[in-house]
């Protein structure tokens, strides 16, 4: 194999890898533009990836299992948001809570399904299409046109979502919230519901991001599949500086390390030989700190997240 | 029409009340739950407490998983207590576990009065440094803790994994990876058929209520905790005081860890925490951060946990259950508080329109 196919493969294990991260990582944006630090992505991933599964099964319908995923995603969102929307809970702890309900209800429920797998009547559904033509393009033909459907679903819902936050007067009104909720209160914005309705469609981005894990990537049930992606989702919000389009690139970049990680198994690099695959498992989780202080480190001005992200507003205490 | 209104604080007496009695309400809500998912509430709630209470064995594998969860709650409560959103104990504990277990492993020739107490104290220096790293990159860069934290989680269990797997492999076990067991002078004694962990976590539960009531780092810690400008303004040293506190609160996941390698595991391996350490930040904010409330607290979660587990073996419910009941807890616990602050009051649009009138 040549060079050009080998990276052309690469590209496209890491696109694969990288969209679970995208999806929850646009989840995370819908959550933080209008204020709210949702350290529940994990949780609600993981409950879409159960239910997800669970409908795939039930149904043999690749479009019905990814709405129920969306859904039940979409139901943890609903807690995150009576709790912290209408009882003004603490951001943090709701977010933790909302994680390990949502992991334990489904390793609670996925636990028969581990024994099932998928019929190939459904796997067919969401296997990779090869674009005639497009996907014979060098280099990125494969990782845009030789994918599953899901994985294009990803990169429509980041670039609608960009739309709508920077072209519409909705998705404007929306980004007031997040940077100054009294404004936007006096302006006569319902707050309350905005902040309702973009959790809620958070929760159900997570779901999906979740779903794809069970449904395309691995795809079985086991127990905690996510393994941490959706804290590294939260934390690529604040790589790709709160936008959809830069969440592309950084899902990706991020599903790219992955696939790197099992390129190298067992590979001798020169000066340090083989590196055992557990620090390459560890890799994703390193750079995201890095990243985390690299932004740190480079405070520009419209590199900054929502003003009033994380903080309760309380109408009554104006 | 609907009002929220803020009130006057509520007694303590009354909180209280009401948080109990929001427990019991969240008890009946995870009853609906298991409900709905197909199972008898009552069987798997009196199932819980049976396997986790009626006999002596299954009340020492409860206390056995009581003393970390107190031990973590109070690491933990230290720094939330300051607002410092420590989510990373599991690591801090995988950590403790992998120090003590080097001196267990290649120092196995000291005396038991000399290898238990360094095995504590490279838990609590391991524990401390990795909680060290999330905090000076908080006081000296302003990043982001809670994410630091947990991503530190992950790190510290995939080099747990890699000891087993690689460098620390036991060579007598014909292959299979796993560390060498413990040498007996390596090994927590018992008092009372449980290792002396219990008589650890009661006198940590007294020391750290001391240092947060009573003491000045501990006053300290809560004016920063509560307003950070203030602290400034009273000559605090806000970074020392953040690392300090950091310090204890990893040092006391770290002794955990050497507590449930040197105790319970007899070895290091990746199952030492099971999930603990994020039982404990639920059951730290249920105690409102008090070290006497948290040995309730943490009994309870014990009594929880322990049954959930006892459920998977007698009647094949994933012990998940417990998750989920824990999780619909402190959803209504956390809703609880919306109404010790607030309440709602019903006005009606006339008379507010009235009142309007009578100011113009």
């Amino acid at each position: 194999m040549n060079f050009l196919t080998s990276l052309a493969l690469f590209l496209q294990i890491a696109v694969q890898g990288g969209t679970p991260l995208l999806f929850g990582t646009l989840g995370a944006i819908m959550n933080e533009r209008v204020g709210h630090l949702n350290l529940g992505v994990e949780g609600m991933m993981m409950f879409g990836a159960c239910m997800g599964y669970w409908a795939a099964l039930k149904t043999d319908n690749a479009a019905i299992a990814i709405l129920v995923a969306g859904l039940a995603g979409m139901l943890c969102a609903l807690i995150y948001a009576v709790l912290t929307v209408t009882f003004r809970t603490n951001h943090t702890v709701t977010g933790l809570v909302t994680t390990i309900f949502g992991t334990g209800l489904a390793n609670f429920i996925g636990k028969p399904l581990s024994t099932q797998a998928l019929p190939r009547s459904f796997t067919e559904q969401l296997a990779a299409v090869k674009v005639p033509v497009l996907s014979e393009i060098p280099v990125i033909g494969k990782m845009f046109f030789e994918q599953s459907i899901y994985v294009h679903i990803g990169i429509l819902c980041a670039i609608l979502l960009y739309i709508y936050m920077k072209k519409t007067t909705i998705g404007l009104k929306m980004r007031m919230i997040g940077e100054n909720p009294a404004a936007a209160d006096a302006s006569g914005i319902n707050i309350t519901l905005y902040k309702y309705v973009h959790i809620l469609l958070g929760g159900f981005l997570s779901g999906l991001g979740g779903a794809y894990l069970t449904l395309v990537y691995v795809p079985v049930w086991k127990e905690s599949v996510t393994g941490g992606q959706g804290w590294i989702a939260v934390a690529l919000v604040i790589f790709s500086t709160w936008s959809p389009i830069k969440a592309i690139f950084g899902a990706y970049f991020f599903g790219m390390l992955r696939g790197l990680g099992f390129k190298l198994q067992n590979v001798a690099i020169p000066l340090i030989g083989t590196v055992p695959s557990q620090f390459l498992d560890m890799v994703p989780y390193v750079v995201t700190i890095l990243a985390l202080v690299f932004m740190t480190l480079r405070k520009k001005k419209e590199n900054q997240g929502p003003a009033a992200l994380g903080l309760p507003y309380f109408r009554e205490d104006r | 029409m609907l009002q929220i209104v803020k009130k006057q604080e509520m007694s303590p007496r009354n909180a209280a009340i009401l948080r109990v009695s929001m427990v019991f309400a969240a008890l009946i809500a995870a009853g609906v739950i298991i409900l709905i998912l197909g199972y008898n509430p009552i069987t798997v709630y009196s199932k819980m407490i049976e396997g986790a209470l009626t006999n002596k064995y299954r009340l020492t594998q409860t206390i056995n998983k009581a003393i970390p969860l107190v031990i973590l709650s109070l690491g933990v409560a230290v720094a939330f207590k300051m607002k410092f959103w420590n989510i990373g104990a599991e690591g801090q504990l995988y950590m403790g576990a992998i120090g003590a277990s080097y001196i267990a492993l290649f120092h196995s020739d000291l005396p038991i009065y000399i290898m238990l107490p360094l095995m504590m104290l490279a838990g609590i220096l391991c524990g401390g440094i990795w909680a060290l790293i999330p905090a000076v990159l908080k006081s000296s860069l302003g990043t982001n803790e809670t994410l630091v934290t947990l991503m530190m989680n992950y790190v510290a269990q995939k080099f747990v994994n890699y000891l087993q797997i690689g460098p620390w492999k036991d060579p007598k076990a014909f292959g299979f990876p796993k560390i060498a067991t413990f040498t007996d002078n390596a090994v927590l004694p018992k008092v009372f058929g449980i290792h002396i962990g219990w008589i650890i976590a009661l006198i940590l539960v007294v020391v750290v209520h001391i240092l947060l009531k009573h003491s000045k780092l501990g006053y300290e810690i809560s004016v920063l905790g509560e307003n950070p400008q203030t602290a400034r303004y009273a000559g605090m040293s806000i970074p020392k005081i953040l690392l300090v506190s950091v310090l204890i609160s990893g040092g006391l996941c770290g002794l955990v860890g050497m507590m449930q390698a040197s105790g319970i595991e007899k070895t290091l391996n990746e199952g030492i925490s099971g999930g603990l350490g994020f039982t404990a930040i639920i059951t730290a904010y249920l105690a409102q951060l008090s070290a006497p409330v948290i040995l309730v607290v943490s009994f309870l979660f014990a009594v929880l946990l322990q049954g959930g587990t006892f459920l998977q073996v007698a009647l094949e419910i994933p012990a998940s259950v417990a998750e989920v009941v824990q999780g619909v807890i402190l959803f209504f616990v956390l809703a609880s508080e919306f109404f010790t602050n607030y309440k709602i009051v019903i006005r009606h649009r006339e008379s507010a329109d009235a009142g309007k009138e009578a100011a113009e």
